[in-house]
């Protein structure tokens, strides 16, 4: 067992509730950084704990915090990204519906390191009975005087809201996300220039990721050094890893980084192993945008050392064996299924998702979608693996937003690592689309 | 043909919601309230947008329609089209289908004769696939109004679902509180 940061009192009765919060260590740190911090101090802490953004990009939170643009005058927000719709990723919704307040205390002591006096939690639309627990929440804070007007006699001034989004993954990168808060189409925006400088209602604006805010608390009680030490290199702190697919246990998981993918996937502490017994055919470690790698590379890098659920572990081996932390989403794939099915279902998802600005990703995704559709439904042409391979590179590094790579990664590793499996589907098309059928190497097949 | 439009017409509790998130915003700023406001409004007018609702979205938020409408194209919680008493917002995105979301929404159609996006004959039940609902540890579920229903994997699980929700009288959620 861990340490446990986020995730320590997550399943006391009533933790939901103010008192019962506040009865387990609940908004010491705020009282700490606004009666005994400036906040540059907090900024600092931040900084020094190594905490990197944890919504998918990994970028380090005390340097985003750091550029924020201070002009006299112009007010400053804070926005925390709770539009978790990355495909298997459900850690953030799990997070807020049982421990509301741990993510309002760390909105408090987050926005008073950045001066911001208004702060946003932007919530994926469908989860409005999350957005009914955190403002129920919202109020307790406000009754005991840790929201509103001069907080806990320090000063400080803040308001806090929660806002829906309407149902578009694309809210989730955060220009979109400032546009959809905006009340309009989330459409991303070019950058230069950034949310730093001018972000929500043109003001100077951070974005966080539900997960990096609420682990601002402890390292504000603790010390950045403190959290520093927990994980390994520049993996620091823990993480929350929505596990889902084929498993045992499917669930959220708080491990410390470091944790070997053999003991994540295996352990009863965690996954549980594979259902039934079955063999281990492929994982996608971060979220469905990140490189698909199979049983062996999950396991093992390619230099042969065990893979650890750490960002530079996962990414070993770039996009020719590895892959990427991203959100925490581990989804596994046991040996009954279909790569050539999935990677045709995330393709259909990110053409659905794509706001349709560019036309590497509108048209790429579109035509990625229809070559996928046809593999899998035994119309296949030989030439159409090497049609999937050349459009995901047009897609990639050609658009405003990183939606394109997101769309372009999932193909090009699907077809790397599984390139029998989309020749098999082309070459047997009648075998290939028997129910249940699935690819297990050498010609083989099963049917259900 | 004319038509005889009815005036639209918030409740006391819906309107005192749509002025509650109008004042979460800096003055100038009220459309930014435009999504939670069509989020009440599709829960009192019977799960989706008339035209005739959305200006009156643009009447309140004092905006053009063509913003509302705009706005309301762009997300697909937003129906458009008269639905069914309940939307069946299945997730039929890849980690649910690991865990059998593809025959679960199969089962869906054919226990209620109904293809995607279609109503029921009695005006029950609207079948409307939807991507990852931040629940895919316990897919396949399905999403009506505000509950998730998850862990469908069995036809007596989704037997005893479709006749729970059968019984289930439609409720504004903010008239709960
Ligand atoms: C298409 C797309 C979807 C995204 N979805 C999310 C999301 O749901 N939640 C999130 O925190 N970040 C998401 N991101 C990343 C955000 O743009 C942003 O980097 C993040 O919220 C920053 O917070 P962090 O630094 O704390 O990670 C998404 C990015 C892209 C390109
Ligand atoms: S990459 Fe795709 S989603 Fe992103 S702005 Fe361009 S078209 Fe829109
Ligand atoms: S894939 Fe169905 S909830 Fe995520």
């Amino acid at each position: 067992m861990g340490i446990k940061i986020l995730t320590e009192h997550i399943n006391v009765p009533g933790i939901e509730t103010l008192e019962v919060y506040r009865k387990h260590g609940g908004y010491r740190s705020v009282e700490k950084a606004l009666k005994t911090m400036t906040p540059d101090e907090v900024v600092e802490e931040v900084k020094t704990s190594g905490l990197r953004g944890r919504g998918g990009a990994g970028f380090p939170t005390g340097m985003k915090w750091s550029f924020l643009a201070k002009p006299e005058g112009v007010p400053r927000y804070l926005v925390c990204n709770a539009d978790e719709s990355e495909p298997g990723t459900f850690k953030d919704r799990v997070f807020m519906q049982k421990n509301p307040h741990a993510l309002i205390e760390g909105m408090i002591t987050s926005s008073y390191a950045l001066g911001a006096n208004t702060s946003y939690i932007y919530i994926r639309g469908e989860l409005m009975f999350v957005l009914r627990i955190l403002e129920k929440a919202i109020a307790e804070a406000y009754a005991a005087g840790l929201l509103g007007k001069n907080i806990m006699g320090s000063g400080y001034d803040l308001d806090l809201h929660v806002a829906p989004g309407g149902g578009a993954y694309i809210c989730g990168e955060e220009t979109a996300l400032l546009e959809s808060l905006e009340g309009k189409r989330g459409n991303p925006r070019n950058k230069p220039p950034f949310p730093a400088v001018k972000g929500l209602f043109a003001s100077p604006t951070v974005v966080n990721n539900v997960e990096s805010i609420a682990s601002v608390p402890w390292i504000v009680n603790n010390g950045g050094a403190e959290y520093a030490k927990i994980g390994v290199g520049r993996s620091t702190g823990t993480k929350l890893i929505s596990a889902s697919g084929n498993i045992n246990n499917p669930g959220v998981y708080e491990i410390e980084l470091g944790v070997p993918v053999e003991e994540f996937i295996y352990s009863d502490e965690y996954c549980g192993g594979i259902l039934k017994g079955k063999q281990l055919k492929a994982v996608v470690p971060g979220g469905s945008s990140v490189p698909i790698l199979p049983a062996n590379l999950i396991l093992k890098t390619a230099a042969g050392e065990d893979r650890l659920m750490t960002y530079e572990s996962l990414s070993d081996g770039g996009f020719v064996s590895g892959s990427m932390l991203g959100s925490g989403a581990f989804i596994v794939f046991d040996e009954d299924q279909c790569i050539v099915r999935n990677t045709w279902n995330y393709a259909r998802f990110y053409h659905h998702e794509s706001c349709g600005q560019c036309s590497p990703c509108r048209e790429g995704t579109g035509w990625m979608e229809k070559v996928l559709h046809r593999i899998e439904h035994g119309h296949g042409h030989q030439q159409d693996i090497d049609l999937l391979v050349s459009v995901a590179k047009q897609i990639e590094g050609n658009t405003i937003c990183p939606l394109g790579d997101a769309a372009a990664w999932p193909v090009a590793s699907a077809v790397r690592h599984f390139r029998d499996e989309f020749e098999w589907h082309i070459k047997h098309p009648q075998e290939a689309t028997l129910p249940g059928a699935v690819y297990r190497g050498q010609l083989e097949t099963i049917t259900a | 043909m004319a038509e005889i439009i009815n005036e639209v017409k918030f409740s006391d509790a819906g309107m005192a919601e749509i002025q509650r998130y109008i004042s979460h915003y800096p003055e100038g700023r009220q459309k930014s309230a435009i999504l939670p406001i069509m989020h009440v409004a599709q829960a009192e007018f019977g799960g989706w947008l008339s035209p005739q609702v959305m200006d009156k979205i643009a009447e309140i938020l004092n905006i053009q329609p063509i913003e509302v409408y705009e706005v309301a194209t762009f997300y697909t919680m937003f129906n458009l089209k008269p639905v069914g008493k309940h939307v069946l917002e299945v997730c039929r995105t890849g980690p649910c289908c690991l865990r059998g979301a593809d025959q679960m929404i199969d089962m869906i159609k054919q226990k209620l004769n109904i293809e995607e996006g279609e109503t029921t004959a009695d005006g029950m039940f609207t079948l409307k696939p939807v991507e990852c609902l931040a629940s895919c540890g316990t897919g396949p579920m399905l999403q009506v109004r505000e509950t998730y229903y998850e862990n469908l994997d069995t036809e007596e699980k989704l037997d005893q679902f479709l006749e729970t929700l059968r019984n289930t009288e439609v409720e504004t959620p903010y008239h709960q509180k």
